[in-house]
């Protein structure tokens, strides 16, 4: 049984031109002490999923279909008190984007943590909880003395560190990171996430890592769900996915990146945009920058499908009877 | 090589660290964050030189120097075979034309009320170039970055493009006055890997269509495998290593490029996996470690040499060298 399995989830922001179709049908899971990744560019959603697990969506987003079950428990149903008391922290907690400048300036770290743990956990005291901090920031490789640092004293690494010790406070599950390395240099970086992969293994948790570096969720993750335009277009273990690419866009994605020990190749990128999602094109999203669209992909919607073990995709090319290899 | 368009000897830049009134009037030292410190390089005539390292390397501050946006400390900027070290703002005003930027963050470095085409024409009007000359020439500059028809782009705020548009906004501008040289601080790195390429390959394609160096600024070395020429790589003000990327890149000497490429991950989950070698955070310019700097954070230190005495930057192979004692014989 999976940890968490999002069944056909959509999200939905009302604006004042329109409802902007944000997650429109997602499907996906995550298992203890595995990783999953969700990739698109900007704006396909993926924190919008993030937010909608953790229901922490912006008042004029809504959850409007699908379920979110969360150890076989469907939290869409559950009220705001049963979330905070239950869920939130304890069992699902988030590592922000820009998490580097998440922490708040005038507390010290320490009781930045301690806070989180004492308004999930009130009958932890004061002392116990800065213990389990020092803990924390040592489980994080931050040396503990510095729990009563100030946000400003620390390095971008450190703090980030804090954050992810921070949301490991009371014992989640499942640990939602949202780009948790791209405002930091290279070196920091490649050591956040070492510590991420750690983390996982060690603390057996399952974790979403949303990005839109594939490179990352290479190194991290062993599923991976790419997005496009509010919708998952393939999903599937990474060694496949990354290996034999089915959907377009994937490859596209994968293409365009420079690989480090490779020849001088020049760029391959994916011409043009992402649609509108105020007014989303019919049939398959992604028609107008795909170079394998036919008439079928103008008219309907593809469905997404369980092409071989482990790999879904939603692409007109691999519908019944016309599986095209490239 | 070919013609040399900018080169740099020991160029260094201090910056003062503020000290206080308590400061002074204790007679405390005055201390300096060594930016750059004393680093030589040249680039040539249609040449693309990558910069890169961790923040903190004085990169920016290099960009910054060639472009005389601020005054070196010490050392000298040669822009054409002149000296414009210490050349007066007035003087420098009509060598503006010949240089630009491309700053990283295209949602920052866009006047959000402004209209595209006020911020395309604005280099023009400082340069006295108006009428129809001007407008041919945010034409020509729109259609140079495919932002077409440009009719369609000029009328919009910087607030209804995308970030990669808005990226093409800030190209355009850096061209419109046919620059020779364009400083590209980390052009692509706010941008999504999908639409970083195009933004790359049109770079390439403005390089060999009007013969404009550059200098290339990033931290990303697997793009500057792909865009670049020659690269050096800084740490903490100092230049390390340098060469031709092919040959820094497959052959690295230094053991901090070395570790900077094992902590670059690679899209393929069957590979290998990254390493990271280095402990630590680069440490504070104000105080810049003795003898070599990196030191401090080298998995291969070879004794007090390391400690002691500053490595030279020595030719190893052809064009290309290292300042590193390992390599010293």
């Amino acid at each position: 049984m999976a940890l968490l399995d999002v069944q056909n989830l959509r999200t939905y922001f009302t604006t004042m031109s329109g409802k902007v179709k944000a997650v429109d049908g997602i499907n996906f899971d995550v298992e203890l002490g595995k990783a999953t990744g969700l990739a698109g560019e900007s704006g396909c959603g993926k924190t919008t999923a993030a937010l909608s697990i953790l229901r922490i969506l912006p008042p004029n987003g809504k959850i409007v279909g699908g379920k979110i079950l969360f150890k076989n428990k469907d939290i869409v149903t559950l009220d705001d008190d049963e979330m905070r008391e239950e869920i939130r922290w304890k069992e699902i907690s988030i590592v922000f984007q820009g998490a580097m400048n998440a922490l708040n300036p005038v507390y010290s770290v320490g009781n930045q943590i301690v806070e989180a743990i004492r308004l999930h956990e009130p009958e932890v005291d004061e002392r116990q909880a800065w213990e389990r901090g020092e803990k924390l920031m040592e489980l994080v490789g931050v040396e503990p003395s510095r729990l009563s640092g100030y946000p400003y004293e620390f390095s971008g690494g450190m703090r980030q560190r804090s954050m992810i010790a921070m949301a490991l406070a009371c014992h989640p599950s499942l640990l939602i990171a949202d780009e948790p390395s791209t405002a930091l240099d290279v070196i920091v970086a490649a050591q956040v996430l070492k510590l991420m992969k750690e983390l996982k293994t060690k603390l057996n948790l399952g974790m979403i890592l949303i990005t839109h570096d594939l490179s990352i969720i290479a190194e991290i993750c062993e599923k991976v769900a790419i997005m496009y335009a509010g919708k998952i277009v393939e999903y599937g273990d990474i060694v496949t996915v990354f290996k034999e690419p089915l959907h377009p866009y994937t490859r596209g994605l994968i293409g365009a990146f420079p690989d480090i020990t490779a020849e001088r190749t020049r760029m391959i990128s994916i011409p043009g945009y992402p649609p509108d999602l105020l007014n989303p094109p019919k049939g398959c999203r992604f028609h107008a920058r795909c170079k394998y669209a036919m008439d079928l992909c103008q008219k309907e919607e593809p469905l997404f499908c369980e092409l071989k073990k482990d790999q879904w995709v939603a692409c007109h090319l691999y519908s019944e009877g016309k599986i095209q290899k490239h | 090589m070919n013609e040399v368009i900018v080169k740099v000897e020991r160029l260094k830049k201090w910056f003062p660290v503020r000290m206080g009134l308590f400061g002074t009037l204790l007679g405390r030292k005055e201390l300096f964050v060594h930016a750059v410190d004393g680093i030589d390089f040249e680039v040539g005539q249609k040449e693309i030189f990558a910069l890169a390292g961790e923040s903190g390397s004085g990169k920016t501050t290099t960009g910054r120097l060639l472009l005389r946006l601020i005054k070196p400390t010490n050392g000298r900027i040669l822009f054409q075979g002149k000296d414009i070290t210490n050349l007066t703002d007035t003087k420098l005003k009509p060598l503006r034309r010949k240089m630009q930027v491309i700053f990283q963050d295209p949602y920052e470095s866009l006047d959000p009320k402004k209209l595209v085409r006020s911020i395309v024409e604005e280099p023009l009007i400082i340069q006295g170039i108006i009428g129809k000359e001007a407008e041919d020439r945010v034409y020509r500059a729109m259609e140079d970055v495919q932002l077409v028809p440009p009719d369609e782009f000029l009328l919009r705020y910087p607030h209804e493009l995308s970030g990669g548009q808005r990226q093409r906004v800030a190209v355009a501008r850096a061209l419109v006055l046919n620059p020779e040289f364009v400083v590209a601080d980390e052009p692509v790195s706010m941008l999504d890997m999908s639409i970083r390429a195009e933004i790359l390959n049109l770079l390439l394609e403005l390089r060999d269509k009007y013969d404009v160096s550059f200098l290339y600024i990033t931290h990303d070395l697997a793009l500057a495998r792909h865009l670049c020429d020659n690269m050096a790589i800084m740490y903490l003000g100092e230049i390390v290593e340098k060469g031709p990327v092919d040959s820094v890149l497959k052959e690295p000497l230094h053991p901090y490029t070395k570790a900077l490429m094992l902590a670059v991950p690679v899209a393929d989950p069957t590979s290998r996996r990254v390493e990271v070698v280095i402990k630590g955070e680069i440490p504070s310019p104000i105080n810049p470690p003795s003898g070599c700097r990196f030191h401090t954070r080298c998995p291969v230190i070879i004794g007090d040499i390391c400690r002691s005495k500053v490595p030279p930057l020595i030719n190893v192979q052809k064009n290309h060298s290292v300042a590193c004692h390992l390599y010293v014989k």
